[in-house]
């Protein structure tokens, strides 16, 4: 996180020049790309707030479950024959393929989730590590699943795959609509309300509210806390390989061993500054982390500020509210 | 605990059943490239098909005669991984090719090749050429290949007066440091870039010019040569980072622009997605980029977007050289990348020296000083600064997925 913020740092000497102008123009378009990356931050960032609800965890290793997601689109998508140019194919045939890869891809993400529990978090659980321990594994974890991706594919980001031609659809405010970013955010909202009701409607549900309240409680009513410990992850690993369909959608080139990593990080950031544990803080904070950066960039007049503004209000934010807008409740009735 | 044990066969085969699946499918991309057919855009340039090479040009060969410590060692410091590892995989082939036929052709003489990596991060270039200077048997190095990490190096070869020769480093700044050990091995950006300019308004006819800089030593700097040189068609200028992946609000401000030409000063790795982001919202002009982004990487992720693309690049077409493009793809079964003849011809001018009995870190640094003779690719004789004499900037286009010279350019 802190090298990003370095990296980010303005060099020229006009350094803080607010362009309103460019903001007005260019507001629109800002907000729905805006929305566009922040829906995807917001699948990822599920991923944290629940095994954090639940276990109390950071998992680091969540972005590399995502970035397996993304190879698995990547594979998907090559062997049904996408290439760098747009597929010649009707949209029936197209909705197919996509459907496809986002099997594989929650597939891929799930399962990479399902054993990152089972090799490394639950042997520690079992000799009751401190929580300490916990989080130098995830980190650990991290690195080894970036590192093997590397020595498995090497240092260069995959052959970008075109899986449409992004059509305007409509005009909102004079600003274009594409196709992608309807897709994007309807399917990551649906998601997302899909998950919420889950957990707070079904069986499973209520047993992961009860184990994040208060794990031994909960197992002496009868709720199997492992059982719920791995469907958290699971859960979380099939948002995320939704997200790595988007972000493949979005973002071709970013097929690579390390590309999780920022992602990851900002997704983090999302979920922190929604209320970490809470899953309608998890999308809110990504969409507004999403927003925010692209107001930010326009109106300090480049990019190099996106990450600036999207952590100082983050700082800000937890100055005041320290759990995070809507606060940390997953085992609580909020959620 | 048997239905776990299902379970976890069947993550294990899942699993495997992935793995197999990809590396099945590792050939895949390239057939898949092919099909990013089309010549780029409205302009149209004819493709160079030669060039001359210097007739009397030294190679690393030499006279075969050449007796040398056994120990004797040549190096390459840059990067072998990290976003923009093809441009240093490119050059330390090259290395490795002049150091092979050197080899070959001399066996009293066997240099040896050590290679260090950056990952061409400034901040993590510092360890290995630390190393690297400590390690008595290398008496000169070839790199480092990023005007960053060349930056935050230069005086920890000063300490120790080793030799380097960078076989793409471009910022200009790099020679005004009083560093007597730093050579460039081709053109910098105060050249590129009013190349680059004059290439644009002229020959691609563009009245409207955005340019787009990233935040690194060499996007900083060419940003700044080539707008100043771009007068009043500069509409326009934004500045990214290195490691982004969304540009979305940058492209926004170009569509509103209405700008026919877009110049990204950086590397591939931004580069690439940026210019495919920027298509993908309907940006219909030509895209050019430095050096920094002429890499067939480029293409592979901007995918079909890269029709639109050109680039300025101080080096020489390599693949145009007949033999060397040959040797070098018999060595590593690929073509020669952008600065694999940069790093060709540096390590012959090294190996020169310690043919002709340069054999430790001070004679062979007064040997590059005082050198003027031709290298396959063009005249190398450095003034005091560390600076070519007469660098030329050639420009290229994207034809058939491919990158393609068109000529030098500039002049």
């Amino acid at each position: 996180m802190i090298p990003t913020i370095l990296m980010a740092a303005p060099v020229s000497n006009d350094w803080i020049t607010l362009d309103f102008v460019s903001l007005g123009q260019n507001f629109w378009s800002a907000t729905f790309d805006g929305l566009t990356f922040g829906s995807i931050y917001a699948l990822v960032a599920l991923g944290y707030t629940l095994v954090y609800g639940v276990l109390n965890l950071i998992n680091f290793a969540h972005s590399e479950v995502f970035i397996m997601g993304c190879y698995a689109v990547f594979f998907t998508l090559s062997f049904l024959g996408f290439g760098p140019s747009a597929p010649n194919l009707g949209v029936g045939a197209i909705i197919l393929n996509l459907l496809l890869a986002l099997i594989a891809a929650i597939v891929a993400s799930a399962l990479t989730a399902f054993l990152l529990e089972r090799l490394a978090y639950r042997p520690l659980r079992k000799r009751n590590a401190p929580r300490l321990v916990f989080l130098i594994t995830a980190i650990g974890a991290s690195f080894t699943i970036q590192y093997l991706i590397f020595l498995w594919r090497g240092p260069v980001p995959e052959q970008a795959l075109t899986m449409f031609q992004t059509k305007p659809v409509f005009q909102v405010f004079g600003t274009i609509i594409y196709s992608d970013q309807i897709l994007i955010v309807t399917a990551a909202v649906i998601m997302m309300v899909v998950t919420e009701r889950f957990i707070s409607k079904s069986r499973t549900g209520r047993g992961i509210r009860a184990v994040a309240q208060d794990p031994d409680t909960a197992t002496l009513m009868g709720v199997n806390k492992e059982k719920i410990i791995i469907t958290t992850f699971v859960i979380g690993g099939i948002l995320a390989g939704a997200a790595a369909l988007f972000y493949v959608m979005k973002i071709p080139s970013g097929v690579v061993y390390n590309g999780g990593f920022i992602l990851g990080i900002k997704a983090f950031a999302a979920a922190v500054l929604g209320g970490i544990g809470n899953v309608r803080g998890a999308l809110l904070g990504g969409l507004l982390l999403g927003l925010i950066g692209n107001y930010g960039q326009i109106l300090l007049g480049n990019s190099q500020w996106t990450d600036v503004v999207a952590f100082m209000v983050l700082v800000l934010v937890l100055l005041f509210r320290p759990e995070g807008i809507l606060g940390t409740s997953l085992g609580r009735s909020k959620a | 605990m048997n239905r776990k044990k299902v379970m976890t066969t069947l993550a294990t085969v899942a699993t495997m059943g992935l793995l197999l699946s990809g590396c099945a499918n590792q050939a895949a991309p390239e057939g898949g490239s092919s099909s990013a057919a089309g010549s780029s855009s409205a302009v149209d340039i004819p493709a160079l098909t030669s060039i001359e090479t210097p007739k009397n040009a030294v190679l690393p060969a030499g006279d075969g005669k050449a007796k040398c410590p056994a120990t004797t060692t040549l190096a390459y410091i840059g990067a072998q991984t990290g976003a923009n590892a093809q441009l240093g995989i490119n050059i330390f082939q090259g290395i490795q090719l002049a150091i092979n036929e050197h080899n070959a052709a001399n066996p009293d003489c066997q240099v040896a090749f050590k290679k260090f990596d950056t990952e061409g991060d400034p901040n993590k270039a510092t360890g290995p050429v630390t190393q690297a200077t400590k390690e008595e048997s290398i008496i000169g190095v070839v790199g480092l290949p990023f005007s960053g990490e060349s930056k935050a190096t230069g005086n920890i070869f000063e300490q120790v007066k080793m030799v380097h020769i960078t076989p793409a480093a471009t910022n200009p700044g790099l020679t005004e440091n009083g560093w007597t050990t730093f050579f460039r091995g081709l053109g910098n950006d105060a050249v590129q870039g009013p190349a680059a300019a004059k290439f644009m308004t002229g020959k691609l006819g563009a009245k409207k010019v955005y340019l787009v800089q990233d935040d690194s030593e060499y996007g900083i700097g060419l940003g700044k040569t080539t707008s100043d040189a771009l007068g009043d068609a500069l509409i326009g200028t934004d500045k990214v980072t290195q490691g982004q992946k969304d540009f979305s609000a940058t492209i926004s401000k170009i569509m509103n622009s209405n700008a026919d030409a877009v110049f990204y000063s950086g590397y591939y790795a931004e580069g690439a997605p940026f210019d495919q982001q920027l298509v993908a919202k309907g940006y219909t002009g030509t895209f050019v980029g430095p050096d920094g982004l002429k890499d067939d990487q480029f293409i592979k992720q901007a995918g079909d977007a890269s029709k639109n693309a050109f680039f300025t690049c101080p080096c020489i077409p390599g693949e145009l050289i007949p033999s060397f493009a040959k040797a070098y793809k018999s060595l590593t079964n690929m073509d020669p990348g952008t600065y694999s003849i940069e790093g060709y011809d540096a390590t012959t001018v090294l190996l020169a020296g310690i043919d002709a009995g340069n054999q430790d870190r001070a004679s062979l640094l007064d040997w590059v000083k005082n050198y003027d003779a031709d290298g396959l690719s063009k005249h190398y004789k450095w003034n005091d600064k560390g600076e070519l004499q007469a660098p030329t900037v050639y420009g290229y286009k994207v034809e058939n997925g491919k990158i393609v010279p068109i000529g030098p350019i500039g002049e």
